[in-house]
């Protein structure tokens, strides 16, 4: 029983850490899509009727001329592999919480590109979030 | 005081409960990984992305007529769903360290949605 005490961490428990550091990666995934997405929103796009063959190119040139809304849903499948690739080894009910961390960088995000305010709320609840998602890789690494 | 109608709650409740279902499957499908990547086509990972994508649909619909500072934090009651699902289907231990973090978490969450009402 004591040995257990100084014995260091196993392969499983820097496995589960391994994974937390994906789903961070995840939640910057998720952010740089959200932030990449609301500019590919605001861009023009030609009116595309369904019906009318003749509308079809020109909105299929716009779609692939818009960068934003691409690197978006790039960085969207970017955030899904990863998130499975995690999943794989760590424990569900640990790195799913993580993904709130996705709300800090949106926040941070959209007050440097949409010049959002921050407030005592938005700063008080950021430091929770940072501070839950840190008490769960304190636990994940000890379990 | 909120002006969100409960139809609207009852929906976004809907939707994370999809979303945790969601996380559920792609924690199964991600299990065929361990017998190499070219696994990753199994209807588990399918079901679970679909599930996802879906999730947002009745959100969507809620937001029609709800508050999104208030709609917003409640897509994260999954991550509590997702805690039941993973002792359920996983046998993922129930620990007072994950059940602080994720009260700060929600919290923090919450307070977040608060501060978005703020001019």
């Amino acid at each position: 029983m004591a040995s257990s005490v100084t014995a260091p961490p196993d392969k499983a428990s820097r496995h589960s850490n391994k994974s937390i550091y994906m789903v961070l990666g995840c939640t910057v995934f998720a952010a740089t899509a959200q932030v990449l997405l609301k500019f590919g929103a605001t861009h023009q796009m030609p009116q595309l009727s369904p019906a009318d063959s003749s509308t079809w190119m020109p909105f299929l040139v716009a779609l692939l001329g818009n960068y934003q809304l691409l690197l978006g849903y790039t960085a969207h499948s970017c955030n899904a592999l990863l998130l499975i690739l995690a999943l794989k080894d760590g424990q569900l009910s640990m790195l799913y919480p993580i993904i709130a961390l996705t709300y800090v960088w949106v926040n941070l995000l959209s007050m440097y590109f949409f010049h959002e305010h921050m407030n005592a709320w938005k700063a008080g609840g950021i430091a929770l979030v940072i501070a839950g998602v840190s008490v769960m890789g304190w636990a994940s690494s000890r379990a | 005081m909120t002006t969100t109608p409960l139809s609207s709650i009852l929906l976004v409740l809907f939707a994370s409960l999809i979303g945790s279902f969601g996380a559920v499957f792609l924690k199964m499908g991600a299990a065929h990984l361990n017998r190499g990547f070219r696994y990753i086509l199994n209807w588990q990972l399918g079901l679970g992305v679909a599930l996802f994508l879906g999730s947002s649909v009745p959100f969507l619909i809620a937001l029609r007529h709800g508050e999104l500072s208030v709609l917003y934090p409640m897509v994260s009651l999954s991550y509590m769903f997702a805690l039941f699902w993973s002792r359920i289907f996983f046998k993922e231990p129930i620990t007072k360290a994950k059940l602080g973090a994720l009260a700060m978490i929600l919290a923090g969450i919450i307070c977040i949605g608060a501060g978005g009402r703020q001019p």
